[in-house]
C-alpha cells in the first residue's frame, strides 16, 4: 500500500511530461484563440440603440436575413485601439458591399454619442451593450473584436483586437472575400 | 578576446561539474575518502570558473561590446550604467548563466559550511548537485550560448526592453534565482538522503538553513516582481494569476510547507516521506517556472525566449531530474519508518493541517496554471482560466490557514490542552471580531468576506503577538524579566512571530486593496478635475520631457482634497526609440492608508492629441502598503529565525527533551 502511495508522484510526472512534450510542438500557438461561434448561428440577443443616438438596435432578427454581408463590431469609446481601427472600418463601409453594425460594449451612451460626434458614425446600426450581457453570448474576449456574419446569420469570421496596419487590413479583406464566394456558391 | 575567455570558463565548469557528479558519489560507495573529499575542490572550481564567464558577459554589457550577439540584442551605449550591468542577466542567455552561477555558490556553500554533515551524505549530496549543474551548463553551451558573436557589428545595439529597465526588475531576477537554486540543495540533500536510505532529525537540521534561506530570496523575489508590476505596468495591480506568476508561487507555498515539515522531522522524528517529497517537488516546481517561461507553453504577458527547441531541452532534464528522483523516492521511501506518533490535537497536528493545505493549495494553483494546456490537448478546446478560479479555490483554502496559524504556535508537541489554549485565545477572538465590525463600521460597503477576511487577519496578528507575550511573560513578569526572557528566547521563535505577523501585516493590504479599491478611467482634457476616494485630481495638461534612451509625455496632476493642495503627481508615458517600445510610469502618492495612483493611457486620438486631451486611469488602493511592508517582515523573520543559534553552530540537540513519554525507537 505504502509502495503504492509512494509512486503516485512519479506517476503523475509522467502524464504532465506527456502533455508538455506534445505542447512544445512548434505549430502550435498558444496565443491563438478560435471562435465557438464559427460557422454557428448568431446567438439570441436583442440591444436597444444607443440613447441619444438616431441609429437603430441592434437584435439577432437585424442579422438573419440581413441584405447584405454583415460585419459585426464590438466597439467602445473607453477603448484606445478602436479609435485607431474606427478609420479602417469607415473606409470598409463606403468602399465594401457591407452592412457595418456595432455592439457598444459596456460604455456610457454620452460617451459613445460624443465619440461617434467627434469620429463619425459609419455604422448602420448600434446595440447598447451596457452590462456586457450581449458580449458574453457572442463570447467576447476583449474590445475590439470584429465578426462577419452572412446574410443568413451565420458567423463566418472573427478578428480579435483592432484591424489596423497594412497586414491586418489585407487579412480581414481576404476573409471578407471568402465570405462572399462561401455564401454566394450555397445561395 | 574576453567573451572567448568566458566561453571557454564555462565548458571548464561542465568538465569539473561531470569529476564531481562521479568522484564523491563513488567514494561514497566504495568509502574511498580522497574521493569523498574531491567535492570540496570542484565546486569551489566551478563557482571560480562560472564567476569568470558571468563576468566577461558584463564586461561585454559594461563597455557596450557589438560584436556580442546577446549584447546588441539586450544592450544600448545610451543606457544607463546600473542598466548596463543589469542587463547580464535581462535575456534569455544571461539569466541562465546567472542561473549556473548561482547553481554554483550554493554548491559551494554546502561544501564550505556543511562541516557537521557525515562525509557520504555530503559527498553524495555535491554529486547530486553536480548533475544539477551538468544539466544547465550543458543546456547554456549547447542551446544558448551568450558569448556568439556578431560579424559584422552593429553601430549601436537593440537595448533591453525598457520594462525591464527599472531597478525593482533588474533586482527581481537574482532574487527569484536565489530562491529557485537555493532549493536545489534541498532537493540534493533529499536525494542524497534517499540514496543512503536513512533520514534523521540531523537530516532535517542540516536542510533547515538552506530551506529557509530559498524561502526568504524567493519571498523578496515575488515581493518585489509584484511591486514592480503595480507601479510599472500601470494596471494599478499587483497579481494577476498568470501563469508565470503562478509559477513562481508555487515553489513559494510548497517550500513554506517544507519549512514546517522539516521542523517536525527536526524535533519529533516524525514526517520523514513527507518532508523528502516536499523537498523534491518544491525544486521541481522550480524547474517547472524555468521550463514553462522559456518555452512558450502558456501563453502569458512574460514573453521571454520562447523557443520550444530550447524547451524540449529543458523538458529532457526536467524529465530526468523530476522523473528520476521521484523514481527513486517511489522505490526507497516505503523503507522508511514511521516516526514519532502525535494526538489528534497537539502541534505536530497543526503543523500536518499546514501541510495539507498548502499542499492542497499549490496542487489548485497548478491545476489552474495548466488546466488550459490540459484541456486543449485532450479535448482542442481552449479555454483560459482567470483570477475568479483562483479566488474561488485559492481563498477558502487560505482563510482555515490562516485561523490555524494563530492556533498551531500555542499547541504543545504530542499532546496539547485544548481547553487551556481555548482560554488563552478567547480574548484574541473577541479582539478580532471586534476588529472586523469597526472596519464594517467605517468603510460600509464591500463582500462581507472581506470582513471576516480582516477579522482573521487580525486574529493572526494578535494570537501572534499573544504568543509571544506570553513566551516573555510580558505584563505578567516585570520589565526586566520580560526582556531577559525575551533574550534567552531562541531566535527562531523570535523569527517564527516576525513572520506570522507580517502575512497578517501583508493580508491587511491584500484584502484592503482588493475590496475597497475604486478605480476610474476618463477621458480628460486640460483643467478638468475628477473626484476620486475623498481626493479631487485636477489635470494640468502634458508636456515633452527628454530622457538619456527616451522620450517621455509627462502629465501633471493636481491633487487636492477638500480644497487644499494635498500634492502632485507626473506620471509618465516613455517611448524607447531604439527599443522602439513604450512604458507607462505611473505616479503614486504613498500614505499608510492608501496610495493615490494615476497613469497615463496614450492620446485618445491624434486630433485629441493636438487638444491635450489624455485617457487617465486613477485608482485609490487603500492598505495596499502593507503588502510590501508584510512582505519585508517575513523575510526579516526568516533572517532573524537563520541566524539561530542551533544552525549557526549545528550542535545536536537532543530532540526528545519536550515529552515526558520515550519515543518509540526509530
Amino acid at each position: 500500500m505504502t509502495r503504492l502511495f509512494a509512486a503516485i508522484p512519479f506517476a503523475i510526472v509522467v502524464v504532465l511530461g506527456g502533455v508538455f512534450l506534445w505542447g512544445l510542438n512548434p505549430d502550435r500557438d498558444p496565443n491563438e484563440i478560435p471562435s465557438v461561434l464559427i460557422s454557428q448561428p448568431v446567438p439570441a440577443f436583442e440591444l436597444p440603440p444607443v440613447p441619444g443616438l438616431e441609429t437603430p438596435g441592434l437584435a439577432q432578427d437585424d442579422l438573419n436575413g440581413a441584405p447584405k454581408l454583415a460585419v459585426v463590431n464590438v466597439f467602445a469609446s473607453w477603448c484606445v485601439p478602436c479609435r485607431a481601427e474606427h478609420g479602417v472600418l469607415t473606409g470598409l463601409r463606403k468602399n465594401e458591399d457591407i452592412l457595418l453594425f456595432g455592439i457598444n460594449y459596456k460604455d456610457k451612451p454620452e460617451d459613445a454619442t460624443r465619440w461617434l460626434a467627434d469620429l463619425g458614425n459609419p455604422y448602420d446600426r448600434i446595440g447598447s451593450d451596457l452590462n456586457g450581457r450581449a458580449g458574453i453570448e457572442w463570447g467576447i474576449s476583449g474590445v475590439p473584436e470584429t465578426f462577419i456574419v452572412s446574410q443568413d446569420g451565420v458567423v463566418l469570421h472573427r478578428t480579435v483586437g483592432p484591424i489596423v496596419g497594412d497586414e491586418a487590413v489585407a487579412k480581414f479583406k481576404a476573409a471578407l472575400a471568402a465570405a462572399r464566394t462561401a455564401t454566394e456558391g450555397k445561395s | 578576446m574576453i567573451p572567448e575567455i568566458g566561453h571557454f570558463a564555462l565548458v571548464l565548469a561542465l568538465s569539473l561539474a561531470c569529476v564531481q557528479g562521479v568522484l564523491p558519489i563513488l567514494g561514497a560507495a566504495t568509502g574511498n575518502r580522497v574521493f569523498m573529499a574531491s567535492g570540496l575542490s570542484t565546486s569551489i572550481g566551478q563557482v571560480v570558473l562560472i564567476g569568470i564567464a558571468f563576468a566577461a558577459l558584463m564586461r561585454s554589457f559594461i563597455v557596450s561590446d557589438f560584436t556580442v550577439l546577446n549584447v546588441v540584442e539586450n544592450s544600448h551605449s545610451l543606457k544607463p550604467m546600473i542598466f548596463k550591468v543589469a542587463g547580464t542577466w535581462g535575456s534569455h542567455e544571461g539569466s541562465l548563466l546567472l542561473w549556473v552561477l548561482i547553481l554554483a555558490v550554493f554548491g559551494a556553500g554546502v561544501a564550505l559550511f556543511a562541516r557537521n554533515v557525515p562525509a557520504g551524505l555530503l559527498a553524495r549530496t555535491l554529486s547530486v548537485q553536480a548533475w544539477i549543474s551538468i544539466g544547465f551548463l550543458s543546456f547554456l553551451l549547447l542551446t544558448s550560448n551568450p558569448f556568439d558573436r556578431v560579424f559584422p557589428p552593429p553601430l549601436d545595439g537593440n537595448d533591453l526592453n525598457p520594462l525591464l529597465q527599472d531597478i525593482g526588475l533588474a533586482m527581481h531576477p537574482p532574487l527569484l534565482y536565489l530562491g529557485y537554486v537555493g532549493f536545489s540543495i534541498v532537493f540534493s540533500f533529499a536525494v542524497a538522503a534517499l540514496l543512503e536510505g536513512r533520514i534523521d532529525p540531523a537530516w532535517a537540521r542540516w536542510v533547515r538553513p538552506w530551506t529557509l534561506a530559498a524561502w526568504m530570496f524567493l519571498t523578496a523575489g515575488i515581493a518585489l516582481g509584484s511591486w514592480w508590476a503595480y507601479y510599472e505596468l500601470g494596471w494599478g495591480g499587483w497579481w494577476f494569476w498568470d501563469p508565470v506568476e503562478n509559477v513562481s508561487f508555487m515553489p513559494w507555498l510548497l517550500g513554506t510547507a517544507l519549512l514546517h515539515s522539516a521542523i517536525v522531522t527536526e524535533k519529533r522524528d516524525a514526517f520523514k516521506s513527507w518532508t523528502i517529497l516536499l523537498a523534491i517537488l518544491t525544486f521541481s516546481l522550480s524547474l517547472l517556472g524555468t521550463f514553462i517561461v522559456r518555452s512558450g507553453l502558456l501563453t502569458s504577458v512574460h514573453a521571454f525566449a520562447v523557443d520550444p527547441e530550447r524547451g524540449l531541452y529543458i523538458l529532457g532534464l526536467l524529465g530526468f531530474s523530476i522523473g528520476g528522483s521521484l523514481a527513486l523516492f517511489a522505490w526507497r521511501a516505503p523503507a522508511m519508518e514511521p516516526g514519532g506518533l502525535f494526538r489528534p490535537i497537539s502541534r505536530e497536528a497543526g503543523l500536518l493541517l499546514n501541510n495539507v493545505l498548502l499542499a492542497t493549495a499549490t496542487g489548485s494553483v497548478l491545476v489552474g496554471t495548466l488546466y488550459p494546456l490540459f484541456t486543449e490537448a485532450f479535448s482542442g478546446d481552449k479555454v483560459s482560466v482567470g483570477p475568479p478560479y483562483f479566488n474561488a479555490v485559492f481563498i477558502p483554502l487560505m482563510l482555515p490557514l490562516v485561523v490555524a496559524m494563530g492556533i498551531g504556535p500555542f499547541l504543545s508537541w504530542k499532546r496539547a490542552d485544548l481547553k487551556g489554549v481555548g482560554q488563552r485565545l478567547y480574548a484574541v477572538a473577541m479582539v478580532s471580531a471586534v476588529v472586523g465590525l469597526a472596519v464594517w463600521y467605517v468603510a460600509r460597503g464591500g463582500p462581507v468576506l472581506a470582513y471576516a477576511s480582516i477579522a482573521i487577519a487580525a486574529w493572526l496578528l494578535v494570537a501572534t503577538c499573544r504568543e509571544w507575550a506570553s513566551r516573555v511573560k510580558l505584563f505578567e513578569a516585570p520589565l526586566s524579566t520580560s526582556w531577559a526572557r525575551a533574550k534567552g528566547l531562541p531566535r527562531s521563535a523570535h523569527g517564527m512571530s516576525l513572520a506570522h505577523a507580517g502575512l497578517a501585516i501583508a493580508m491587511f493590504g491584500f484584502i484592503g486593496s482588493t475590496a475597497w479599491k475604486s478605480e476610474e478611467i476618463v477621458f480628460v482634457e486640460p483643467g478638468e478635475t475628477i473626484a476620486i476616494a475623498g481626493f479631487e485630481v485636477r489635470f494640468d495638461g502634458v508636456e515633452r520631457v527628454q530622457g538619456p534612451n527616451y522620450i517621455a509625455d509627462r502629465g501633471t496632476l493636481a491633487v487636492f482634497r477638500g480644497g487644499d493642495p494635498v500634492t502632485t503627481l507626473f506620471p509618465e508615458k516613455r517611448f524607447y526609440p531604439a527599443a522602439e517600445s513604450q512604458t507607462t510610469e505611473s505616479a503614486i502618492r504613498s500614505t499608510p492608508a492608501g496610495d493615490l495612483y494615476a497613469s497615463l493611457a496614450t492620446p485618445a486620438s491624434d486630433e485629441a492629441a493636438a487638444s491635450g486631451a489624455w485617457t487617465l486611469r486613477i485608482l485609490y488602493e487603500p492598505l495596499v502598503n502593507l503588502i510590501w511592508i508584510g512582505s519585508v517582515l517575513l523575510v526579516f523573520g526568516g533572517a532573524v529565525s537563520l541566524s539561530d543559534r542551533r544552525l549557526r553552530i549545528g550542535a545536536p540537540r537532543p530532540s526528545r527533551q519536550h515529552g515526558a513519554d520515550p519515543v518509540p525507537a526509530e
